[in-house]
């Protein structure tokens, strides 16, 4: 047989490293179940997203100098005189937002499937490790700027530490390495931000991947595809990775980068929400802004904090608002995984923690008034509340029998048919014109069509 | 060749002494890598004291100055206000600043070494934003019971006029005062005073 020289070349590489086992094992060989839906984008989408960010960081390191005195204008410089800098500094920005949304609805995903049951408890941890990491990540990314808003923002995050008894004082000495947060504290967070933490996200991502790529992925229907094997050991329910959901994730990733397009070139500042108006005004440590408040990934635990009226309780509650999430899988008690099969009270109380989540996501935007601090203290209990009484209302919850195998769902050309149905039900056909707008609104077609569908999103809560 | 054995429990000793070389080794190279993120010599040296001039304050009038790169508030305050002060303790955390942190010469009603003069370091107790000067009375954003104080915007924290916390608000203690003595009538100088002593 004649072998060329590019296959030569190969398989010296292969017969020295286990290229083709590693791509068999996580790619090509790894079954995934095949009815993977719309939340099942965000896992690889949040890879797409680091990649990004590691990209245009490295690029903006080029030209910016973590130092007090120059760190604000080499922003701006970026910004005006740096060719195409100003597209790599909101790739940058707006990257660090669409990661957090990313990551929230992967997170989510997780909490309607129950992706963190046994046995996936370990990928779950590694998950909110990556989660925290990724939040000190974006926190001392935003001094870099050195604004108000970025200075301000590390003084009250900074100052959150020393309100643990005994050590605190100088615990928060150290972090800032210096009396108030200064050139020292941001020429360390420029070498945590840049260096330390993107090490431990890399890490934090593989171990994520090998812990799931070892007990498999979970699916909307929370059924161990394992159960049912074929002859060779290949689940019956799986697909392999390789090509199906390569490809699925390629369609997604179209699909983000539209809009991710969007914001870059028509909104970066998201009127105010991934870039703050007062990061504008560069750092001034004798006046803090009127209304200051984090950017809104960080809004809902910033909420919980200004939600207790004392110092170190208010500390413990914001904390233990994350700690909480890591031990989710040992308070769920409930015996099947996904929302599909789960009795009406998770779905209601999912309901309420989501209601809770951004309800106190919005208050931390808004100034710390009175009527505000109530509204806030009420969501507080309920995003606690949602955790801590988990262990007992997932017990006795009455859950629906899981079937044997994986369900199939109709698809959007199945539904068609109905779209066609309810369409004719809330119009009426008017004389005189043709095609599409020879029809107008029929009110009481509207009426009992939005009557059903309020029954149904009623009933799909039980 | 060896043809009593493995001895064992020498090679547990060993593996065990060795770990502990190891261990007191990392544990000597541990203390330099964490402490040069402490406050370098040049740090902790540049709090030299500031002399502020305050012949020039109006009633009423706050200005602010950097020590130790933190804002520092020079207040000359209104005979009104002096009275305002003391009607006020019964909604304050800590109306003789027991528990708050002043030289000893300021631990008095009105925080200060001449009542009409408030000095104090600017830095909300709670988690280090600048409170803004709120001198009006029962502003529309503050509400009635508002007397006339330092507010902070960032967690809603109230003081009064001489620095005290009230009651209910997230701040544990009274605003911080710097360590300050006069050189004349109309000279402060801050972060020195005559006697070595703070409370």
């Amino acid at each position: 047989m004649k072998t060329n020289r590019w296959t030569d070349c190969g398989n010296w590489i292969l017969d020295r490293f286990p290229l083709t086992k590693f791509w068999n094992e996580h790619m090509a060989h790894y079954y995934a179940p095949k009815n993977f839906n719309f939340w099942y984008f965000f896992g690889s989408l949040a890879l797409l997203v680091l990649v990004n960010q590691f990209v245009t960081g490295i690029l903006l390191t080029m030209n910016y100098k973590p130092d007090a005195k120059l760190a604000f204008d080499s922003v701006e410089y970026i910004m005006r005189e740096v060719n195409w800098g100003w597209l790599i500094r909101y790739m940058h920005s707006t990257g660090a937002s669409a990661f957090f949304i990313v990551i929230y609805l992967h997170m989510f995903r997780g909490l309607l499937y129950g992706s963190f049951k046994q046995p996936r408890e370990l990928i779950w941890i590694f998950g909110m490790l990556l989660f925290v990491a990724l939040m000190a990540e974006a926190f001392m990314g935003y001094l870099l700027p050195w604004g108000q808003m970025s200075y301000w923002g590390a003084q009250v995050i900074i100052s959150l530490f020393s309100a643990i008894p005994v050590v605190g004082e100088e615990l928060s000495l150290w972090i800032r390495g210096d009396y108030v947060v200064s050139d020292a504290t941001l020429n360390r967070f420029f070498a945590f931000h840049v260096i330390a933490v993107p090490l431990v996200l890399v890490l934090l991502v593989l171990l994520h991947i090998i812990a799931l790529h070892e007990v498999g992925s979970n699916n909307p229907d929370g059924i161990d595809i394992k159960k049912n094997k074929d002859a060779n050991g290949i689940p019956l329910d799986g697909i392999p990775f390789h090509p199906y959901y390569t490809v699925k994730d390629l369609v997604g990733f179209a699909v983000f980068m539209f809009f991710f397009a969007v914001v870059i070139f028509y909104m970066p500042e998201m009127g105010g929400f991934f870039l703050e108006h007062a990061n504008f005004i560069p750092a001034d440590p004798l006046k803090t802004p009127e209304h200051i408040a984090p950017v809104w990934y960080f809004t809902p635990f910033y909420a919980i904090l200004r939600a207790v009226p004392d110092k170190f309780a208010g500390v413990i509650a914001m904390g233990g608002s994350i700690v909480v999430l890591f031990l989710l899988p040992w308070l769920d008690r409930s015996k099947v995984r996904s929302i599909r099969y789960r009795g009406g009270i998770y779905k209601k109380a999912l309901l309420l923690f989501v209601i809770s989540f951004i309800g106190l996501g919005y208050l931390g935007t808004q100034p710390a008034t009175p009527g505000a601090t109530a509204v806030a203290r009420v969501l507080t209990a309920v995003y606690f509340g949602f955790f801590l009484l988990m262990p007992i209302y997932t017990r006795w919850e009455k859950t629906k029998p899981v079937p044997d195998r994986l369900t199939e769902q109709p698809s959007l050309e199945d539904r068609i048919p109905d779209f066609v149905e309810t369409f004719n039900e809330v119009t009426i056909k008017t004389e005189g014109k043709s095609g599409l707008f020879s029809r107008k609104l029929n009110y009481q077609g509207l009426s009992a069509v939005s009557i059903r569908f309020l029954k149904k999103i009623k009933g799909s809560l039980d | 060749m060896n043809i009593e054995g493995v001895d064992k429990s020498k090679r547990q000793f060993l593996t065990s002494a060795l770990t502990v070389v190891g261990a007191v080794g990392t544990g000597y190279i541990a203390v330099p890598f964490l402490a040069q993120m402490q406050p370098s010599t040049k740090a902790m040296a540049a709090g030299a004291p500031v002399t502020v001039d305050i012949s020039k304050m109006e009633p009423g009038q706050l200005i602010r100055v950097a020590w130790r790169g933190k804002p520092v508030w020079l207040l000359n305050r209104t005979p009104e206000v002096l009275e305002t002060l003391k009607t006020l303790d019964d909604q304050l955390r800590d109306p003789q600043s027991s528990e708050s942190i002043q030289p000893v010469y300021t631990k008095n009603s009105t925080r200060a070494l001449k009542q009409e003069i408030f000095v104090a370091i600017g830095l909300c107790t709670h988690l280090g934003c600048s409170p803004t000067f709120r001198p009006e009375i029962a502003p529309a954003d503050l509400g009635p019971d508002w007397k006339g104080g330092f507010f902070c915007p960032c967690h809603g924290s109230w003081f009064d006029l001489a620095g005290r916390v009230y009651r209910g608000v997230p701040a544990p203690t009274n605003l911080e005062i710097p360590p300050y003595r006069y050189i004349t009538d109309t000279q402060i100088i801050i972060g020195e005073d005559t006697v070595e002593t703070s409370a």
